[in-house]
C-alpha cells in the first residue's frame, strides 16, 4: 500500500508523488501537467519547481532552504508557501510521504 | 505559490497553483486536441446490464481493430497531444492483448485508466497490467449485495468477483474508483454503496444516475427513479461528500429528465472529447452512432485522427452554435450548454438539431417529464438485457 491516505505536510515531511500522479511536460501545449485519475492539473512554474524536488528524500525544510537560496527570498515565507501548495495537492489525494526506511 | 515569483505562467485563478487544465482549455483553446480519449476496444462483455452505454447495434469481434491497429492509434494519440486514455468497452479485459496495449500506451507516455466490470480479471492479469504501467482502475458495481447486483448485471457471481478484484487493486497499490450506476431499482442501496467504497479503500466514487439513450432508453420504464428518490439521492451524496472529505471523492451525475436545464453534453459536441469505437470509428460521443444520417470517419481511413477531429463532417455538424434552431438559436444559454445532448434530442424528437427535451425550453419537455414520472410510478421492473442479439427480456 502507498503511504497514509490523509497526510499532513510539515517541515520534516518528505513528500513524493504517488504512482498514480505523474508530473510531465506536455510538449503539445508547452505546459507542465500533473496527470491523475480523471484529472489533468496545471501546476504553476514554482509548483513545478517544488514538485521536481519532491523525491521522497528531501524534506519540506530542505526544499525551502534550496528555494530560499535560489531566489534570495525569506525562508519562512517560502516554507509557508511550499507547505500550503503541497497540502493542497495532498488534500486532492495526489501527494504521499516516503515511509521510514526499515533497517 | 504565485507570491514567490509573482508571475504564475498560467493564471486561470490567481490563488490556485494547481488549476484543473480542462477548465482553462474550455475557453482558451476551444478545438484543441482533447486531453483524454475514451477507447472502446471491444463491445464484447460477459455482463448484460440493461443500461449499457454501448449502442444497441454492437460491433462484433470480427470488426474490431487488430492489436497493431490499436498500437498505431495509441502512438498517434500521444503524438498529437492526448495525455490520458481510458481503456473501456464492452469489457476491455475480454481482449487478450490488453496488457500489450497498456504497455504500448505507457511507453508512449500516455496515462492509462482501465474501466472494467472486473469479472474476467485474475490477480495475475491485474498484476501484469500494473507492471505494464496501468495508472488507475475503475470497477463498476451494480449494487451492494449479490442478489440485486447479479440480477442487474445478468451474470451470476459478478458481485463477489468485483469485491475480490477491488481488493487486489488496492493490494497492488493501484488507485481505485468505484463506479455505481444508479436507477430506481438500486437507489435504496446508495448509503451502503458509499460505505462499500470506503471499505474497499477506493479514492473516488462515481454515483452516476442512468442516462437514457440506447439500451437504457429501451429499459426506461424499469429504471427511471421517482423525483422523491432522486431528491433523497442528492441529499445522501451531499452529506457523504462533506463527511468523507479527504477520504473519498464523490462525483455525482443526475438524470437530466428531472432537470430544468440540459447538461452540457460532452462539454459541447466536438469541443473537448472524442472516443474510438471497437471498429475504429472516431466519434464525438459514445452514443453518436445512434444518430442516423451521420457518417463517421475511421482510423482505418487515409485521414489522421487530428484531421478527423478538426475537419470531418460529423464533428463539424453540431459544433459551435451555427447549426441551432429555435429556441436554442436565440437563447442566452446557447454557449453554456450548447443545447444539451444531440443523441437524446435525436432519440426523443427525431432530429439531433432540435433542443434536447431535457431543457425546460423545449416544447417537448413537459410531455417527456410527465412520461418519466408515470414510468417511475409504474409496475414495470423486468429488464431487457443487453446482448448482441438485440436484447433478451428477463424471465418472470
Amino acid at each position: 500500500m502507498a503511504g497514509p491516505r490523509h497526510i499532513s505536510v510539515s517541515e520534516p515531511s518528505r513528500p513524493v508523488l504517488p504512482r498514480h500522479a505523474k508530473l510531465r511536460y506536455d510538449e503539445t501545449r508547452q505546459v507542465w501537467v500533473i496527470l491523475a485519475p480523471e484529472r489533468v492539473l496545471a501546476p504553476d512554474e514554482i509548483a513545478v519547481e517544488v514538485l521536481q524536488l519532491c523525491d521522497g528524500e528531501r524534506s519540506v525544510g530542505d526544499i525551502s532552504d534550496q528555494l530560499a537560496a535560489k531566489y534570495a527570498a525569506p525562508r519562512e515565507a517560502i516554507l509557508t508557501d511550499v507547505i500550503a501548495m503541497l497540502q493542497d495537492l495532498a488534500d486532492k489525494g495526489f501527494l504521499t510521504e516516503a515511509r521510514e526506511k526499515t533497517p | 505559490m504565485s507570491d514567490l515569483l509573482g508571475n504564475p505562467t498560467i493564471p486561470p485563478d490567481a490563488s490556485d497553483s494547481l488549476a484543473v487544465l480542462e477548465k482553462q482549455r474550455s475557453t482558451a483553446e476551444t478545438f484543441g486536441i482533447p486531453l483524454a480519449v475514451l477507447l472502446e476496444i471491444t463491445h464484447r462483455c460477459p455482463l448484460q446490464c440493461p443500461y449499457c452505454s454501448n449502442p444497441v447495434e454492437l460491433d462484433r469481434a470480427g470488426k474490431e481493430l487488430t492489436t497493431e491497429e490499436w498500437k498505431k492509434v495509441l502512438s498517434e494519440l500521444a503524438e498529437i497531444g492526448v495525455l490520458q486514455v481510458h481503456f473501456s468497452g464492452g469489457e476491455p479485459t475480454a481482449r487478450k492483448d490488453l496488457v500489450e496495449l497498456v504497455k504500448h500506451a505507457s511507453d508512449a507516455g500516455l496515462y492509462t485508466n482501465l474501466i472494467t466490470s472486473a469479472v474476467l480479471l485474475t490477480r495475475e492479469k491485474l498484476s501484469d497490467l500494473a507492471d505494464a504501467g496501468l495508472c488507475h482502475v475503475q470497477i463498476s458495481f451494480q449494487g451492494t449485495e449479490q442478489g440485486l447486483s447479479d440480477r442487474v448485471a445478468g451474470y451470476k457471481g459478478a458481485h463477489g468477483k468485483k469485491l475480490e478484484v477491488a481488493k487486489w487493486t488496492r493490494e497492488l497499490d493501484l488507485p481505485l474508483t468505484v463506479n455505481a450506476v444508479m436507477h430506481r431499482q438500486n437507489l435504496h442501496q446508495l448509503p451502503d454503496i458509499i460505505q462499500m467504497a470506503v471499505d474497499l479503500d477506493a479514492d473516488r466514487l462515481e454515483v452516476a444516475n442512468v442516462q437514457y439513450y440506447g439500451w437504457a432508453l429501451k429499459n426506461r420504464a424499469a429504471l427511471m427513479p421517482t423525483v422523491a428518490q432522486l431528491d433523497e439521492c442528492t441529499r445522501i451524496v451531499e452529506e457523504a461528500r462533506e463527511r468523507l472529505k479527504g477520504t473519498l471523492a464523490i462525483d455525482y451525475v443526475v438524470p437530466d429528465y428531472y432537470a430544468l436545464r440540459p447538461k452540457k453534453c460532452m462539454g459541447g459536441w466536438g469541443r473537448q472529447f472524442f472516443n474510438i469505437s471497437p471498429a475504429g470509428k472516431v466519434l464525438p460521443c459514445h452514443a453518436a452512432e445512434s444518430i442516423t444520417g451521420l457518417e463517421f470517419e475511421s482510423v482505418r481511413s487515409n485521414h489522421s485522427i487530428a484531421w478527423i477531429w478538426q475537419n470531418s463532417d460529423a464533428f463539424n455538424r453540431y459544433r459551435g452554435t451555427g447549426w441551432m434552431k429555435e429556441p436554442c438559436k436565440s437563447c442566452e444559454f446557447r454557449e453554456i450548454d450548447f443545447g444539451g445532448c444531440r443523441c437524446q434530442a435525436f432519440a426523443l424528437t427525431g432530429d439531433a438539431a432540435n433542443t434536447d427535451p431535457a431543457c425546460a425550453l423545449s416544447p417537448l419537455h413537459e410531455t417527456i417529464f410527465k412520461q418519466a414520472e408515470r414510468e417511475a410510478e409504474g409496475e414495470t421492473s423486468r429488464f431487457l438485457y443487453r446482448n448482441f442479439a438485440g436484447g433478451t427480456l428477463e424471465s418472470e
